[in-house]
Parts: C-alpha cells; structure tokens; sequence
C-alpha cells in the first residue's frame, strides 16, 4: 500500500496483507463496556482463536463481525469492503453457532442448501454444492434426516456444511465444540482442522479452552475483561507470555514476585542473574522448566534450589510436585513420572525460562 | 410412591366434576335429540325425526351455513390482527414489551356484556360512529348496517377473541430461538425471508390453536348475535336458546347442539393432528 494509507484510521480496506482487519472497536451496552479499542487483523486462510474466559467480551466482537451487534466506536472492514455498517444477510461470512442452530422444521439437505436458496442459486447448482458440503463433512449418508434424530457431533457436521456451502472467504465459529462431550470432541478438534487447512479459508474461533486454542489456532488472541491481552501463535504466548494473566491462563505457572537490584533477580530463596532495570519484578516460571536434580550438580546458567517436596499429583506421563523451598515460598514442579518422593530435593531451572511479565 | 387409597381420594373430585358436568349433560343432551315432543308434553319415543328436520328445514341449514360463514370471517379478521400483533411484540417491542402485552390482556378482564353494549353504542343509528361519520360530513344520514348486521356481529366477536388468538400466536413466536433468525440473516435472508422460511412455519401450531379459539369459540355464541345481530345477523346457538326457551322443543334443539358439538370436536381433532405435524423439538 502507498503511504497515503499510511495512517490506517483513514484506509478505506482492510490493512494490507490482512482479509478481515478490526479497528478500534469499542462496544458497550448501556453502562457495560463490554469491548474496548479492539484493534485485530486476519490474514487469508489463517485459523485466528479468540481465547477468553466467559465475560472476556469474545462472544461479542465475533458477534459484531457476523452482524448480530452494532459496534459502539471503531470500523470492521473485510478486504476493501466495509462490514460494520452492513446488516448481517449482506455480509461474506458465515457463521457456526454455539447450539448448532439448525432450523428444526427442514431436513439436513434443506438446511444445507439454505443459504443458497435465499440468493436464489439455480436448482442444480444447489444441488451439487449441497452434495459436496455433506460430503466434506461426511454426512452425504444423513441428507434426507432431520436435525433431531442426529447426535450433538452429526448436528455440528450440519451446521459446518451449512456454513461452508456459501464459500464464505471468513468462516466464525462460536464454541462450536463446547456442547460435545470430551472424546468426541477432541476428534472433532482435528477434523476442524484438517478441513480447515484442506479448504484453506479463514477462521475466526472463538473458545474459552485454552488447550482447544493451543491445538487448532495459528494465532491465539486472548480477551481480558473486553481489552486484547495478547495475540500470538500458540508457541509464543505459551513459551514468552507478555503478562502474568497471559501466563496463568494458558498452561499452568510459578509467578514469581521479587525484585531486581544490580542485575540479580531476588524472589524469596531463588536468586539469578538477570539483563532487567532495578525495581520490583514479577518472573514466570513454568513447572516443566524446573528440573529434579539428583546428583546436585547444575549446569552453567541454571539455576538450583533446595526444596521439600509437599505435595505429588500423579498425572500418568508426568506428575506435578509442590515444592517448599522454605520461608513459605512454594513453587510447582513437573517432572517425568519416576513413583513416590519425599524429604527434600535439588532442583534446578535455566535463567533463561523464568520470563519477565506485566501484571 | 402413593397408597391406592391416597391416589383415590385425590382423583375423586375431578371425575366426580367431569361426571356430573360433562359426561352427565351431554348424556342427557344426546336422548334428548332422539325423543319428541307431542302436544306440548316430552315424551321418550326413540326416533330420528329431529335431525330429519333439521337437514331438510332451509332455515336450520342456512343459519347453520351463516353461523360458520361468520365464525370464519371472526377467525380471518382476528388472525390479521393477533398475528401482526404477536410478531411485533415478540421481534420488535424491545422494552415496550411488558407494557404492550398488559394492554393486550386488560380487555380480558373487562365483562363480555359491558364490551357487548359498548359496541351498541358504537354503532347504532345515533352511535358514536354515525355521529362521527356524519360530523366529518362522510355521510347526511345514520348509516343503517352498522348494527343488527352479521358485520356487527363480526366485529364485536374478533374485537373479543383477538386476544385468544394473539396470545397462542405470541407463545410460539416467544418459543422460538433467537439463534435460528440469526442463523437465517447469517446465511444471506433478508427480514421478509427470514419470516416465510423460518418465523411463519415455527409458528404454525400456535397460529392453529389460535385460529381454533375463535373459529370454536364464535361458533357457539349467542350473546354477540343477541345484542348485535339483529335478524339477519342470527346464529345457530340463539336458534338453540330459543328451542329450549319459547318453542319448547328440547329434542330439536339437542339435535341441533348435537351437530355443533360434532363440528366442534372434529375441527379439534383435526387441528390437533395438524399441530402434531407442524411441532418441531
């Protein structure tokens, strides 16, 4: 682009490079500031999830995309064509609901050929589209059943055809997988995302499981009371989360609370060097990155404490340890499982993994 | 989990009611279409000369045909307007809602009767109507049909049952999930399409038990005939009233209650199975 778009609150397309680009979106309803000065770009074929626990305001910015909610402040703009002023039957995406949605009163083939329909698509046309959406979604057998003698996962398939026969350039999908019960949904997990990369549009996912988020996305934004924490592929946010909220609510952590002075890093017993300003400083340590060492012996670069072990949770391939390293202060290992400990230990972490984050 | 005792006593009152207000005069009511009447005296001679009578009399077949004529331009007029009604209330009143949906009902609670004699003074010669008409120069003299007419009768009764119909009709527009009407915007149909492809066809039964309310319940009534009709605008069920009052001819007009009781159920049972189809977990 020229650099008369050079100040994107005046660019009349989405930012460049970008499919679907949010600006400055703010949403409120009556007192409740619900989104704030949401500001996220989608790339074409990219599998963006938005990450929030319930209330982050998730729900709502898919919403306002899809049409369903007028945004408060700020434009929505999909390639050069401006979304946030369109009602939601004028715009190029589609979208699978929560509950599934599919209309009880019309078989599966009906409900498919839906959207189609209502543009008025000539019947054969209809007919062949419908066919190789069900067959995308393996349910070419079903097209003549109705929507209530299908289980929760054969109603999603449903919905998903239903969506994609439109060939929509951006697909949004609310908790599509919440209703499913664990087993089914982990395999709808990969088959999402099989058939995501196989038909390359984009998806704008919204989820209030981090690990569904860490499995499917190429990038994660995570929601915090209406404002984007952060946005990052799923191995970034997890290995350098920005903030101390990022590294508590994906995966678990040790959030250590110290200070730095002269480049040493103090928090309770542990000490290390580090590259931070003086002042007080908030460390995130993630369990795994914290080793058992049983000849007391540490490498160069790491760093290792003595510690009580307090508590040992099983977890089949690994088991997480509560660790007492004295004066209260309690940190969590997890380790290979390797059967019952106890008295106390050495352990030992790499500088390099306690990452400095934002409160 | 109860005693047989306990389960008995519960259920005596209502088959007790059901016995002796139900089963019991329709019972009665039955006999009597199949008895006589000679000299001015009942007497139980079995035969079928009531409803010979009754089919083959002009006037009985043609207040019967009147009757249901009026019962459905009732039902017509009263769907044009609960439906229309619901739907806004329903889709798009927003926080009027609470408040719109008690002015619908208030009119429920005011007696039948009261509303009957406003609508004569509605419409009569002298009427607020007449007067207005005549005050905005639309007519010189009183416009004679307004009352003692089958269209008075029309409009007192779905001014009456407009809320029986609106309130089925609400109850299944209420029923429907809001996701579905998104669900048909988010697939490219506009408000129109929305409603003939997913709105109307969820609707259906309430729209039947609706229609079924008033098209039954003008069927059977006499007030609104009485106090609007006039001669032409008369009705099977004053036929009745008078058969039993001054003609004294209980087994003609046990006949005639027959025939509508069997109307009756048959449109029941008719709109029940036409419910059943379009019903839709």
């Amino acid at each position: 682009m020229s650099s008369a778009t050079a100040n994107p609150a005046e660019a009349n397309s989405a930012a460049p490079g970008a499919l679907l680009e949010v600006r400055g979106v703010a949403k409120r309803f009556g007192a409740c500031e619900v989104l704030k000065n949401i500001s996220l770009n989608i790339a074409g074929g990219e599998f963006l999830t938005l990450l929030g626990e319930s209330g982050s305001g998730k729900t709502t910015l898919l919403r306002l995309v899809a049409g369903f909610e007028q945004p408060t402040a700020g434009e929505i703009w999909m390639s050069d064509e401006r979304l946030d002023t369109l009602p939601p039957y004028k715009r190029s995406v589609n979208t699978v609901f929560q509950q599934y949605a599919l209309f009880p009163h019309l078989g599966v083939r009906d409900n498919v050929a839906y959207g189609l329909r209502v543009k008025n698509t000539p019947a054969n046309e209809i007919a062949g589209r419908v066919d190789e959406a069900l067959r995308m979604v393996k349910m070419q057998e079903f097209a003549a059943s109705r929507p209530s003698n299908l289980s929760g996962g054969q109603q999603q398939r449903v919905a998903l055809a239903r969506a994609l026969v439109n060939r929509p350039q951006l697909l949004l999908l609310d908790e599509p997988l919440s209703a499913l019960d664990a087993n089914l949904r982990k395999q709808m997990q990969s088959e999402l995302k099989a058939l995501q990369r196989e038909i390359g549009i984009a998806f704008l996912f919204v989820t209030h499981d981090q690990e569904e988020a860490m499995a499917l996305s190429d990038r994660i934004a995570l929601l915090r009371n209406g404002a984007l924490e952060q946005v990052a592929s799923p191995r970034e946010i997890y290995a350098h989360p920005a903030t101390a909220y990022t590294a508590q609510f994906i995966g678990q952590t040790n959030l250590l609370r110290g200070e730095v002075r002269g480049s040493i890093a103090t928090c309770g017993v542990l000490r290390w060097p580090v590259e931070e300003a003086d002042g007080p400083a908030l460390f995130s340590l993630r369990p795994e990155a914290i080793r058992l060492c049983a000849d007391g012996k540490r490498q160069t670069s790491e760093v290792k404490f003595r510690g009580a072990v307090h508590q040992q949770i099983y977890g089949g391939a690994s088991e997480l340890l509560e660790v007492n390293c004295g004066s209260g202060q309690s940190v969590r290992v997890r380790i290979p499982a390797r059967g019952p400990l106890s008295g106390e230990h050495d352990f030992v972490f790499f500088t390099a993994d306690a990452i400095p984050v934002r409160e | 989990m109860y005693s047989r005792a306990y389960k008995m006593i519960v259920s005596l009152p209502p088959l007790l009611w059901v016995g002796i207000f139900l089963l019991l005069p329709y019972a009665l009511m039955f006999a009597h279409s199949f008895w006589a009447v000679r000299q001015g005296a009942l007497v139980h001679e079995w035969n079928l000369d009531n409803y010979k009578m009754l089919f083959s009399n002009p006037v009985y077949v043609q207040v019967l045909f009147r009757t249901m004529r009026i019962a459905g331009a009732v039902t017509l007029c009263s769907l044009l307007l609960g439906y229309p009604l619901a739907y806004y209330l329903s889709f798009h009143a927003g926080v009027r809602k609470e408040l719109l949906y008690q002015l619908l009902i208030v009119p429920l609670w005011v007696s039948y009767l009261v509303r009957g004699y406003a609508w004569k003074t509605i419409l009569g010669s002298d009427g607020v109507l007449n007067g207005f008409l005549q005050y905005l120069h639309v007519t010189h003299e009183p416009v004679a049909f307004l009352l003692y007419s089958p269209f008075a009768v029309v409009l007192m009764l779905t001014h009456i049952y407009t809320p029986f119909v609106f309130l089925p009709i609400y109850a299944a527009l209420e029923h429907i999930p809001r996701p579905l009407v998104e669900a048909s915007q988010d697939l490219g149909a506009g408000s129109a399409q929305t409603f003939f492809r997913v709105i109307l066809p969820l609707s259906i039964p309430g729209l039947l038990a609706g229609a079924t309310f008033a098209f039954v319940l003008s069927l059977g009534d006499f007030l609104a005939p009485l106090l609007v009709g006039g001669a032409s605008g008369t009705m099977i069920a004053n036929v009745v009233q008078s058969l039993f009052g001054a003609a004294y001819d209980w087994p003609l007009g046990a006949a005639i209650s027959v025939c509508i009781l069997i109307i009756t159920i048959s449109l029941l049972f008719l709109t029940e199975r036409l419910e059943k189809r379009w019903s839709f977990k």
